[in-house]
């Protein structure tokens, strides 16, 4: 089971929910994906988005300043 | 696998946020080839749309050129193109909307001798044509060929619809031969509000998009009818047909038919 990642934090909406499922798209079943993104639009809605396609979402946690890293598995 | 410009990621970006498209959706829609019969009223929404949508080859059939009576419904040519072959300026319109699909023109009217040649190349085709000959032709090369396709009609306020899948019920088993030429008129005849066939069209462009993708529930033996005065909508059950003269237990339907086109097509055709 390996671990991706991915950095949206230069991304805006929609194109950051878009890299995520571009990614998630070219990730095995089960794989882990770490994605950095900003707070704001993309910390708000990444998340929800991914647990609404059916991703889960294993935890959400601050890395610095306003970056945030979302982790979920495919 | 899934390698996206970030040209195509940003232009297909509302198929792909789609929960049921996805970025392997869109990956299908590309990897597609679909065939559009007549480059009409029909035909230009749903060329336009499919080469929004990022269909990676569209051939389109059409032996006509443009004529001023056309624009007031065939939203793919435009006032300078009169007098072009409709195929190229269809073709100019789909490049200029999405220079990533390839189109591919026939510029030639379909006929026994040369359907199953063209339809053999593509995955799904969509009947744009305009009289029944056509759309029993179409029908019949589609079922020979065991390839899927949608059916359009439109008149005056009316259109109706349905997709065929091989296996499910066909053209002929709904109306098993053409009416007399020049019994049922055609549009050229009896007149088609304009944005009829946009709203014909593009259920038909939504059902090519969704066989490709292999989203939700297609017009399988149902035949969707509606009339714009009222905007009633009706989906018709309608079955396979063991007597089907074309797809049932004992066809007398075998080879592919000329029927017979009403004077008025004809003469459309010379324009």
């Amino acid at each position: 089971m390996a671990t991706h990642t991915l950095d949206i934090t230069k991304e805006h909406c929609p194109m950051t929910f878009v890299k995520t499922k571009l990614k998630l798209a070219q990730i095995a079943d089960g794989d882990i994906l770490e994605v950095l993104l900003t707070e704001g639009e993309p910390l708000s809605n990444v998340p929800r988005s991914a647990t609404e396609q059916g991703y889960k979402v294993l935890s959400v946690t601050h890395v610095e300043g306003n970056i945030h890293k979302v982790t979920i598995q495919k | 696998m899934f390698d996206f410009t970030e040209e195509e990621l940003n232009r297909y970006s509302r198929h792909i946020l789609l929960k049921d498209v996805g970025v392997e959706g869109q990956e299908k829609i590309r990897e597609a080839k679909v065939l559009v019969i007549g480059a009409g009223g029909l035909g230009a929404p749903v060329a336009m749309y499919l080469a929004a949508a990022g269909v990676g080859t569209i051939g389109i059939v059409d032996g006509d050129v443009v004529d001023l009576s056309n624009l007031q419904r065939q939203i793919i040519h435009t006032t300078p193109d009169v007098g072009r072959p409709k195929v190229e300026s269809a073709k100019e319109t789909m490049t200029s909307i999405n220079p990533n699909v390839k189109v591919v023109t026939y510029q030639d009217f379909l006929r026994a001798d040369n359907v199953l040649d063209i339809v053999r190349d593509y995955d799904f085709v969509v009947d744009g044509t305009d009289n029944f000959p056509v759309k029993f032709l179409i029908n019949d090369a589609c079922v020979m060929a065991g390839k899927p396709f949608s059916h359009g009609g439109i008149l005056r306020f009316e259109g109706q619809t349905f997709t065929y899948v091989p296996g499910h019920a066909c053209y002929r088993c709904m109306f098993k031969t053409p009416p007399p030429a020049n019994a049922v008129p055609t549009c050229s005849q009896a007149g088609v509000l304009g944005a009829i066939a946009g709203m014909l069209g593009t259920i038909q462009a939504a059902e090519t998009l969704k066989y490709i993708t292999g989203v939700g529930e297609l017009l399988t033996d149902k035949l969707l009818t509606f009339n714009a005065k009222t905007m009633d909508f009706r989906k018709i059950n309608v079955r396979r047909r063991d007597n089907c003269p074309l797809c049932g237990q004992n066809p007398t339907v075998t080879e592919l038919i000329d029927y017979e086109q009403g004077v008025c097509d004809l003469a459309s055709h010379k324009n």
